[in-house]
């Protein structure tokens, strides 16, 4: 259910950067600020000042104050004064759009890229990773993404390719970049990386429909030993655990693997979220729910209780069916 | 001059008033732009409180993380609802409505230049607004696309109820209804001033009126071409924004930025043009740099051309591209400078004179300036990847549109209604009204920035906790109640005053443009003789003929 979401402190500050692309920005959007901010002050002083000083010379009886029609070179100082301000940062912002633009053919020297591509479903992520420092990858998983973290010397770059399987949705982790957008029939290009290790949290920002709210993001950057474990279990197709043997077959016959992928069995749907390691995830549903055993059962149980107007129907399992299939999925490590 | 010379329209006892068809009938047939305009008004105010109370529907559900007070569908269609009803059913109408009723009386003219098309463009404006709202009973309800409508989530594959026709036919019909309003302003200004008003001497607001229909001329066809299209794939099988069979979301993107940009200066280029007229009246000084403000205008209105894909920074177009339209957004900045150093210039050293109008005109001269620079940090392509569609971005719109549009509306109406009724509205209640609009605005909108810096997207119908936006949403929430009852002040004021409010006279804020040297409310002829004037302010050459303007300008 989804009043109980993850009660973890999370910030998602933009001014909290992690990354190149994020810190970028920062400096931007602190220097446009202040420089506004400056404006601001000015213009309403002057205003307070009128405002006041008007208020002082007004009486019923009194003639009208001078006629002022207008000044030539009043007019020219405050057309050029701004002028030249935008012009400064006209300058600076395409300094900043050359820096965050993803370079994916051109890494950084001594760089180990991670490539993968990011497809944006109603209301879920797929991640098909493709290939890390020149080595091939080819698995898919979905919601949850990991990356690893960077040092000196060796960053790791993660090139982002952006598509949509049906409308417009848009990738953004607050702490690691800018946000951009997922459109049908277009590919986008994107850069994330960061050299802290942690949950970086965001989510789809462009409206995608019912469920928008509950598309969550979630980036794992972890040091490149524990990454090189992940990849290795990812990789790997579905356990085969015997406590789960009974479930497997009652799963397998069930409609579920019409929309869902468990590599290594007949479960070849492509509709859902690949379930092959869901118990490597930390939330279900695109962030909506913590993964826990309860949370499992009352999710395939009913989706629309957590998750209203989500594409999983609620199949009216009995209770025999909803045990044994989720006795299979909880040993999906 | 020459000043209209009849006597007093004296206000019929209540026995002699005619049976409430008959002014039905008056009012529904009427061609009379004053008539019209007050229409508008009256249309504007009432879908202002509806979709109002949509607003404040969706604040309470944002009160808290994950409260279940409005369903996600119901919150979605909200917002759409919300922001088509503001955009075409309120702010366009009203300042459509205001201009019917003032620019020909401003001008000395006897009425629009085509009358008839004038009652057609109201009643297709109201007519496409209720065909948007027919979708409340229709299977499947409103909308759920948001005000901007991307594809494809409006194609049939998404969205298969007849919601989205409604509303992309009740857009197109009042589309008609704005482009005709739009002719009829240009005509008429061109084509109906009286003797004297060269195009050089026309009051400020009319010169705005002007450009401001230009734009709505260039910008309409678009969006009128871009629905019909959708219209085409919903209903004839094309596959313009289809993209399972190869449309383009990209192009709808386009082809809606270019109108919908340009949109936003035609709802704020009318409030400036109102604000040029209660400032000075009000600062008891002559508009300063008149000139240089006329300039600045028709540079809005070009440069505003030109911007449209600011929205669009994060749907990858090319490094060249966001660095043109980052540049374009910036430089409208300019312009709009000149028109806020102008409006100072034009306060400083006056006699302020704080009645309800000029009050409005101050919280838009204040506020404005604030949604004008967080425009400047969102024209910074780079750090729009990061705050658009969050709440950064609709503080920044609603903080341009209420602090002002909403501001300059409310100052035009308070600045004229004595005109166009012949009443004073209550100055108490529209002090009420300031204040709850102007706090509740601040504390409304104000926190939103900060709740999208913090990485809160806009169009979310619930959140988690601990992601530091409670706090955030709560102020606004507050903020939407207390302004709430503004509105609601508002519209008891303009109908109590009807017979409440003091007899106003002819000239009640000793003002200078024409449509105060005729009776209030003014004879539907407007002025019984054709007015010649020699300068922007004919009546300060009438009150003041040892230092008339015309000496000057």
């Amino acid at each position: 259910m989804a009043g109980v979401l993850l009660a973890d402190a999370q910030n998602l500050s933009v001014l909290d950067p992690a990354g190149p692309p994020a810190e970028s920005i920062r400096g931007l959007f602190v220097l446009v600020s202040a420089i506004t901010f400056g404006i601001f002050l000015l213009v309403e002083g002057v205003l307070i000042y009128s405002l006041v000083t008007g208020r002082r010379r007004a009486g019923p009886t009194d003639p009208e104050p001078p006629q002022v029609y207008g000044s030539k070179p009043i007019e020219i100082a405050w057309t050029a004064g701004p002028a030249l301000v935008v012009f400064v940062l006209i300058l600076l912002v395409g300094r900043v759009i050359w820096e965050i633009q993803p370079n994916p053919d051109r890494p950084p020297p001594g760089a180990e890229p991670l490539r993968v591509t990011v497809v944006g479903h109603q209301w879920w992520w797929e991640y098909r990773y493709e290939s890390y420092n020149g080595r091939e990858l080819g698995f898919v998983t979905a919601n949850e993404l990991h990356i690893p973290t960077g040092e000196v010397g060796t960053p790791r770059p993660v090139y982002l390719t952006l598509q949509s399987a049906d409308v417009c949705h848009s990738f953004w982790v607050p702490r690691l970049g800018g946000k951009t957008d997922l459109l049908p029939g277009r590919t986008n290009q994107m850069w994330i990386q960061t050299d802290e290790p942690g949950v970086y949290l965001g989510q789809c920002a462009e409206y995608c429909g019912t469920q928008h709210a509950h598309m969550l993001l979630r980036v794992v950057a972890e040091p490149p030993a524990a990454f090189e474990k992940w990849l290795a279990a990812e990789a790997a197709p579905a356990a085969d655990d015997p406590a789960g043997r009974a479930g497997k077959a009652e799963f397998l016959s069930l409609s579920c693997v019409n929309c869902h992928t468990i590599r290594g069995t007949t479960a070849r749907g492509t509709f859902g979220p690949d379930l092959t390691h869901l118990m490597a995830r930390q939330t279900l549903a695109a962030g909506t729910t913590p993964n826990s055993p309860a949370d499992l059962r009352r999710w395939v149980n009913n989706p629309q209780q957590a998750k209203p107007g989500c594409l999983m129907p609620a199949f009216a399992l009995t209770d025999r069916n909803l045990t044994l299939a989720v006795d299979y999925l909880e040993t999906l490590r | 001059m020459a000043t209209a010379e009849i006597e007093p329209a004296a206000l019929p006892a209540a026995e002699s008033r005619p049976p409430w068809t008959a002014v039905l009938h008056e009012w529904v047939v009427t061609v009379d732009h004053k008539k019209i305009g007050i229409l508008y008004v009256l249309m504007a105010v009432g879908f202002i409180l509806v979709a109002g109370a949509a607003a404040v529907m969706m604040r309470l559900q944002l009160w808290a993380p994950n409260l279940a007070l409005v369903p996600p569908t119901t919150f979605n269609q909200f917002f759409t609802l919300h922001g088509t009803t503001m955009v075409f059913f309120v702010g366009m109408p009203l300042l459509i409505g205001i201009a019917n009723f003032a620019v020909p009386l401003m001008i000395g003219a006897r009425d629009m230049a085509f009358p008839r098309l004038n009652a057609f463009g109201f009643w297709a404006t109201l007519f496409g607004g209720l065909l948007v709202y027919f979708s409340l009973v229709v299977p499947g309800g409103p909308p759920t696309i948001g005000w901007f409508a991307y594809a494809p989530l409006t194609e049939n594959s998404f969205a298969r109820g007849p919601g989205v026709d409604c509303w992309a036919l009740g857009l197109i019909v009042s589309g008609l209804g704005t482009t005709t309003a739009a002719i009829n302003f240009i005509v008429t200004i061109l084509s109906l001033r009286c003797p004297g008003m060269t195009l050089r001497k026309v009051p400020f607001f009319v010169w705005v009126m002007f450009w401001t229909s230009v734009q709505i001329l260039v910008v309409m066809p678009p969006l009128t071409a871009a629905l019909t299209m959708l219209e085409f794939d919903r209903q004839l099988g094309a596959h313009f924004f289809d993209t399972q069979a190869g449309g383009s979301a990209y192009l709808w993107q386009h082809l809606f930025w270019f109108f919908g940009h340009p949109e936003v200066y035609i709802l704020v280029l009318p409030a400036f043009g109102m604000i040029s007229e209660v400032v000075p009246v009000f600062s008891r000084k002559v508009l300063f740099g008149y000139e240089f403000m006329a300039a600045a205008t028709a540079a809005i209105a070009f440069i505003s051309l030109g911007v449209w894909a600011h929205h669009m920074f994060a749907v990858g177009m090319s490094r060249a591209l966001d660095l043109f339209f980052a540049a374009a957004s910036m430089l409208v900045s300019i312009p709009t400078g000149i028109k806020l150093f102008n409006w100072l210039a034009t306060v400083y050293g006056g006699k302020l004179v704080l009645k309800s109008p000029m009050l409005f005109a101050l919280g838009f001269l204040s506020m404005f300036v604030i949604g004008g620079l967080t425009g400047i940090i969102l024209a910074c392509a780079p750090v729009d990847l990061q705050v658009t569609d969050t709440y950064f971005v609709v503080g920044h719109f609603h903080w341009v549109l209420i602090g002002g549009t909403v501001f300059g509306i409310f100052s035009a109406i308070h600045y004229w209604y004595p005109k166009a009724t012949g009443r004073m509205l209550s100055e108490r209640l529209a002090k009420w009204q300031f204040w709850l609009l102007f706090l509740g605005f601040i504390l409304t909108f104000a926190p939103m920035h900060v709740a999208g810096i913090l990485g809160m997207p806009r169009r979310i119908y619930t959140y988690g906790p601990g992601r530091g936006w409670e706090l955030w949403n709560q102020l606004a929430t507050l903020g939407a109640l207390l302004q709430a009852p503004s509105y609601l002040i508002f519209a008891y004021n303009i109908v109590t005053s009807l017979w409440k409010g003091k007899v106003a006279g002819d000239d009640p804020w000793d003002a200078w443009t024409l449509e105060w040297a005729t009776t209030s409310p003014p004879p539907a002829y407007n002025f019984a003789v054709v007015p010649t004037v020699k300068s922007r302010r004919p009546l300060w050459d009438l009150k003041h003929p040892d230092d008339p303007d015309w000496k000057y300008e």
